[in-house]
């Protein structure tokens, strides 16, 4: 059975979610957790470039002959992204964890001293 | 002597990034250790990028290619007989070797500066090495002929840019700074990376050459063109996507500050590149061009009138920076708005717009430098708090009017040349862009003004720091030395570098992608 485009719409959607988790909530934590979002639908939708319907990974040992491959590159697109999302939100999680020691509260309507 | 300059593109990012974590160990010997060894690396980082520039420039900024992973041994044949080689290029050109010459420049000067700043027992060794890390994003951005590896040095100064900003953690505000900042690079870093996955979708490549010479300008471009703008444009701190910017110039150390200027003009390359070269006239330019003349007039003003009601040093310099972003964008909009007909005013803004970035990067270099002395002596950024530095501090307070005046476009200094390029071509397009950045300048003008008068005249204080120590001075003054040097011969530079750099935006795409592809 194939699964056509549904794969692009659940990206889509996580990115638009993303994207309104980080505009309109206030929460430093859910505020990460938009931009995870983000970066999930992102990635999402680089492996469904990649992907091919019946097609087996893209390694070659013990590989059955004359079996479709997907699209090894964005497989590496994905990875490297996996990796520099994983630092970006240790990032971010550290800063609210300081910012919650020297505020005391994580609603980001409650920080800013830097305004202006 | 040819193999260095053969490998010069590599070198200059595998050089800070091993020096990038090598940083912790040597700083394990020691103090003197450490800062010789981050002096070595500057300095060598610093030779590759001047040797790279020479050898491009030698060839009038003609694009070459440096290729790793085989050019012709390591080759995937395809069913259809062609062989396509697997290779991940750099692609240096007139352009990119002009943004190395900056960094570069900011990056040497601010390593030596910071050796007699940072004074704190601790956290030294951490600043080096994420100092070195952002050096070698920044280099990796303006080499790069591919578009994923554009996004992975983007990111990577992301992050670095991110951890100086909030690494003092002792420091309140760093950390909402950081917070705050990582976020919106974080997402831009995902709409440039979005961009990128839709363009790979049609077109099955990644390298900005080929992308180029396959690009048809269809929806889906325009919506990855549309995504590249945002995501740049924030990086790049343009309004209305600049709150970030005073947050990260102001919390940053003061050396650091200048680096990050440094970076945001990468990300403005980058926007060129992918304007110029990757886009070219594909898409319909003349909108593109008053887009990105609309951002600039937004930038300058938004930019010059937020800096005048400061009260914190760092925080007024930081808003002229953002402001300065304005004028490079509008020097290249106006250019890419004609580029359809190429009439004469268009190239003469380009060359504004780029001679801008490197004039840009000298004086507000020496002025975060400066706030840097200033925040030392006195130990406060709140310039109520400030005055009479000038009777103490003489050599300071001169080079701080060199900066500022160079900023703000007086005559002679080097602010000027490239502010008349961008006002003589923008009037030709149209006065009112003109009458807003002159306006602006005068505007920046009155702002420094306020700085000075707060800060250095006024009646002797307490006891100060008598003066700068020899160590922060040195990198002042080669910095004003760019500055006065570049404005009294603008003509000998514009025609040695500036001219190449605009050339290769403005009429080299075909020999880019002809470079890669063969024939063209």
């Amino acid at each position: 059975m194939s699964i056509g485009n549904l794969p692009f719409v659940v990206a889509a959607l996580l990115v638009v979610l993303g994207i309104y988790t980080f505009l309109f909530k206030r929460n430093l934590i859910k505020l990460v957790i938009g931009i995870s979002l983000v970066e999930t639908g992102v990635n999402l939708f680089l492996v469904t470039l990649g992907y091919r319907t019946h097609a087996i990974a893209p390694i070659y040992t013990f590989a059955p002959k004359a079996e479709r491959m997907v699209l090894p590159t964005p497989q590496a697109l994905t990875l490297t992204s996996i990796v520099i999302g994983l630092a970006t939100t240790a990032l971010l999680l550290s800063f609210a964890v300081f910012i919650y020691r020297h505020y005391g509260t994580l609603d980001a309507g409650k920080i800013k001293e830097l305004r202006g | 002597m040819t193999a260095l300059i053969n490998h010069a593109p590599v070198l200059l990012i595998a050089i800070p990034l091993l020096g990038a974590f090598a940083v912790p160990l040597i700083g394990k010997l020691g103090r003197g250790a450490r800062n010789t060894f981050v002096g070595l690396i500057s300095l060598i980082t610093a030779a590759l990028a001047g040797l790279l520039a020479a050898t491009v420039f030698g060839h009038a900024g003609a694009p070459s290619l440096y290729v790793m992973g085989g050019s012709q041994g390591f080759s995937l044949p395809l069913p259809s007989g062609l062989s396509v080689p697997i290779r991940i290029i750099f692609e240096p050109d007139g352009m990119s070797a002009f943004m190395a010459l900056i960094t570069a420049l900011i990056t040497l000067t601010g390593a030596f500066f910071s050796f007699s700043y940072w004074r704190e027992r601790s956290g030294g060794t951490l600043f080096y090495s994420l100092f070195m890390l952002l050096t070698a994003g920044i280099f990796g951005m303006e080499l790069t002929g591919d578009m994923f590896n554009f996004f992975v040095f983007l990111e990577i100064t992301s992050i670095s840019a991110c951890g100086l900003i909030g690494f003092r953690v002792w420091l309140k505000h760093s950390q909402e700074a950081g917070f705050k900042v990582m976020a919106l690079y974080t997402l831009s870093g995902l709409f440039v990376l979005l961009a990128i996955g839709l363009l790979y979708g049609q077109y099955g490549g990644l390298n900005i050459a080929y992308l180029a010479s396959t690009l048809t300008g269809s929806t889906i471009d325009i919506v990855a063109l549309g995504l590249l703008l945002v995501g740049l444009a924030l990086k790049a701190g343009a309004v209305p996507l600049h709150m970030w910017a005073p947050d990260a110039y102001g919390e940053a150390p003061a050396p650091m500050s200048a680096v990050l200027v440094a970076n945001s003009q990468a990300s403005l390359y980058g926007l060129f590149r992918i304007l110029f070269t990757l886009f070219g006239l594909t898409v319909s330019v003349a909108t593109l061009g008053w887009i990105l003349i609309v951002l600039a007039l937004l930038t300058i003003f938004v930019g010059v009138t937020m800096a005048l009601i400061q009260s914190d040093i760092k925080r007024l310099i930081a808003y002229s920076a953002v402001s300065q972003i304005g004028y490079m964008l509008l020097g290249v909009g106006v250019g890419l708005a004609v580029s359809v007909a190429k009439p004469d005013f268009g190239f003469v803004a380009m060359q504004g717009g780029i001679f801008h970035m490197l004039n840009d990067a000298a004086c507000i270099g020496l002025l975060f430098f400066a706030s840097g002395v200033i925040i030392r002596a006195t130990g406060t950024r709140d310039l109520n708090q400030m005055g009479g530095l000038a009777h103490s501090m003489k050599w300071t307070s001169i080079l701080f009017i060199i900066g500022a005046f160079a900023l703000a476009g007086v005559p002679p200094f080097n602010g000027f040349a490239s502010k008349f390029l961008i006002y003589e071509a923008a009037f030709k397009l149209s006065p009112f862009l003109a009458v807003v950045a002159i306006l602006s300048s005068i505007l920046l003008l009155a702002v420094f003004v306020k700085i000075f008068q707060a800060a250095f005249l006024g009646p002797r204080r307490e006891a100060l720091m008598s003066e700068v120590p020899i160590g922060m001075m040195i990198p002042m003054v080669a910095l004003a030395l760019v500055v006065i040097v570049f404005g009294l011969f603008p003509g000998f530079f514009v025609d040695k570098i500036v001219t190449p750099a605009a050339n290769a935006l403005w009429y080299g795409r075909d020999a880019y992608i002809g470079l890669v592809l063969g024939g063209g």
